[in-house]
């Protein structure tokens, strides 16, 4: 490999746009160098500017410690530097080798003191089972059952352990097979043998996993698999220096640890926006025509039908999908709705804009009509000529860069780490026909005179209740994800909020709503602390597709109404502005608080409960 | 090629290029320790594509060393 002029000159040209106060054009440089030159070096380069751009630029801060078994240090700056280009500035902490024990049982330990938000636990099956791993073939059954028993079991006391003294998130890595079965091909026959045991291993530990709020498993032995076992490990790295990863995978193994980090941390992409031509068929549907365009499952058009099950696939997981396609519409809706080799149909898609005008300004309208950031949409096309064009002019939009061949397109939308979720409500499986309610209420809401007359018509229903292990990940989610009407935008993991519903005098309430139209789900969050004599409201939000019906008084009288009977003479309530919660600013006002403090980050609002109270709305029907 | 390698040991080290020489060591910079070592004999296989043994990484003492070290692996072996 020989230097690359235009490798340098970006490393130059981020460097004058740092000194020129360009911090975004500096950061888009850093961007493109990583898509050129991702590897040691560069990270170098790339985590030392963008520390120099923090606090310029609109980076989400989250703190990693990682214990480990094996020498990881080369990974870290690979680590960061992806992190950096996906708009998260890691703070990594390696432990020293081998102290994961101590690390985790003890709960002065500089891993609890470094205050982590997750910590990945990376140890191999060679450290935790060297029994298992070296001496398989002398190993007598009871001797193979103790060794699974001893390692399941430490799994479960590390993870346990590790829950008491911290509620950070935990990434557990599985234990790998080693490439070569030591007793050979008897090891896959009837009986079991070395994988079986090891699997067993796994299977324990995602049991325990599962056991624990926030604890998950990295598949450490599928990552290995994927890219090859013998690939995978550098005997001549891991004798010099034990680092048993090839240097050209480390990047894999950050990029790994990512697809956690970034579900985690909250940087998804929540809307993938689609092009058409040569994207979800082959060919130009203007130009080729019905008939002429590639989709079947033959060869090329097969490629095609895989990068649309993709896309399906992400619909399960609460994604939805858009459409931005430069075609006339009749072409293009026709092929949507009638080629018979469309696993996609236009129910699947939650937003489309078919038209000659410029992409970036469509994926705007889009973001807009589907009610959240650019920042959470994800853009598919072919042309590469188009995604410059929306990178350029938003560089928050995650865009899939696409190779030449079809063949890979769908790939690449299962590796896109935006799409990464660590959790599903019934909500994330419905989203689409949820949003398609949204529509046929929009609709609604034009054939009237006044707004009451609406909210009657509407027939809305709603459900307050304490938060429950069925709706605790929803719940949570809701106070990482909303933004417009949050009144103090703190946000919970699922393990912060059942440890909150657990102490005495708090609670955690959830506002289910549907209507004529539909279920719209679990939209509202409220938690409340009762004092000697008052009840503060400390969280108070609701999902942006119920805001302006009443919903939130219908939850607020409930609050109010609650806190008197419990004797509580005061409901207070602070408001903590924010860049997105303007829209919440006056709600208290509205609702006959007054502003009994105020400072520069926040008000606190409070209502005379002996003297007041506030009536649910009439034309919601509340259990 | 010591241009290349002492543009990577600078990358690496977050150091400017016109500060190291062809005597700099891990006994002169501070910020050249194990880890970064380490991350250095990586880097010289990916960019080269090259492998590095043990006996080869002793020798690796100074900037002048290492460069001296990778040109003559480069060179292509008479036939």
């Amino acid at each position: 490999m020989t230097s690359d002029p235009k490798g340098i000159d970006l490393r130059s040209e981020a460097d004058r746009m740092i000194s020129a106060g360009s911090e975004a054009l500096a950061s888009e440089c850093l961007a493109e160098l990583w898509r050129k030159e991702a590897g040691g070096v560069a990270a170098a380069f790339l985590v030392s500017r963008f520390e120099q751009l923090r606090g310029k630029l609109p980076l989400i801060p989250y703190r990693l410690a990682v214990l480990r078994s094996f020498t990881a240090e080369p990974a870290i700056p690979l680590l960061r530097a992806e992190a950096f280009v996906r708009g998260i500035d890691l703070t990594v902490q390696l432990a020293d080798f081998n102290a994961y024990p101590q690390d985790i049982l003890d709960p002065d330990s500089s891993l609890y003191r470094f205050a982590p938000d997750a910590v990945i636990l990376a140890v191999q099956t060679i450290d935790l089972a060297p029994d298992l791993w070296h001496q398989y073939a002398d190993l007598a059954p009871q001797a193979v059952s103790s060794a699974i028993q001893r390692v399941s079991d430490s799994f479960r006391q590390w993870i346990r352990s590790f829950r008491e003294h911290s509620s950070a998130a935990l990434l557990v890595h599985s234990l790998e097979l080693p490439a070569r079965p030591l007793t050979g091909i008897l090891d896959a026959q009837q009986g079991g043998g070395q994988a079986t045991a090891i699997y067993e291993i796994n299977r324990a530990l995602r049991q325990s996993a599962a056991e624990h709020r926030g604890v998950y498993v990295l598949d450490y032995d599928g990552l290995v698999a994927r890219h090859g076992r013998l690939r995978w490990h550098d005997q001549r790295k891991w004798l010099l220096a034990r680092m048993p990863i090839a240097a050209n995978h480390l990047i894999d193994l950050a990029r790994e640890w990512l697809r956690f980090l970034i579900p985690l941390s909250g940087k998804t992409a929540k809307v993938l926006v689609t092009d058409l031509d040569n994207t979800m068929w082959g060919g130009v549907i203007g130009e080729d025509g019905m008939t002429g365009i590639k989709l079947s499952p033959e060869y090329p058009g097969a490629a095609f039908q895989s990068v649309q099950r993709a896309m399906l696939d992400l619909t399960r997981r609460g994604i939805l999908l858009a459409i931005c396609s430069k075609n006339n519409p009749e072409d293009a809706m026709e092929a949507l709705q009638n080629h018979p080799g469309m696993i996609l149909r236009p129910k699947d898609f939650s937003a489309v804009r078919i038209n000659w005008g410029d992409k970036a300004q469509n994926l705007r309208e889009i973001a807009s009509e589907l009610n959240v950031g650019t920042d959470a949409l994800a853009f598919l096309d072919d042309n590469p000529v188009e995604r410059e064009q929306v990178r350029g002019a938003l560089p928050e939009v995650t865009i899939l860069d696409l190779p030449e061949n079809p063949l890979a397109y769908a790939s690449v939308v299962q590796d896109c780490p935006a799409f990464e979720r660590l959790a599903l409500s019934s909500e994330d499986q419905q989203r689409t026909t949820l949003y398609a309610a949204q529509r046929d209420r929009s609709q609604a809401e034009q054939g009237f005179q006044s707004k009451e007359d609406f909210f009657r018509y509407l027939d809305q229903e709603a459900e307050v209740a304490p938060v429950s292990p069925a709706t605790l990940a929803r719940v949570a989610q809701l106070t990482q994800k909303t933004n417009q009407f949050n009144l103090t935008t703190r946000r919970y993991t699922e393990q912060q909020i059942a440890d909150i519903a657990a102490r005495p005098g708090w609670q955690v309430l959830s506002i289910t709503v549907h209507d004529r139209f539909g279920d719209h789900g679990l939209v509202g969050v409220a938690i409340t602390r009762d004092d000697d004599k008052t009840c503060e409201i400390e969280t108070f939000l609701l999902s942006c597709r119920v805001i302006g019906r009443t919903v939130e008084t219908a939850l607020l009288a409930h609050l109010a109404h609650g806190a008197a009977s419990r004797g509580r003479k005061q409901l207070l309530g602070w408001f903590i502005p924010t860049k997105k919660n303007a829209p919440a600013s006056e709600f208290y006002r509205q609702h006959g608080f007054e502003v009994s403090r105020q400072n520069d980050d926040a008000s606190l609002w409070s209502l005379d409960l002996t003297r007041r109270m506030i009536d649910s709305p009439e034309w919601i029907k509340v259990s | 090629m010591y241009e290349q390698v002492r543009s990577i040991v600078s990358d690496l080290l977050r150091i400017p290029a016109d500060q190291i020489s062809a005597a700099s060591s891990p006994e002169n910079i501070e910020a050249w320790d194990s880890v970064q070592h380490l991350n250095l004999v990586l880097a010289l296989e990916e960019k080269f594509s090259l492998q590095l043994s043990p006996e080869e990484i002793d020798e690796m003492k100074t900037v002048g060393d290492i460069a001296h070290l990778v040109e003559g692996k480069l060179q292509v072996p008479p036939s």
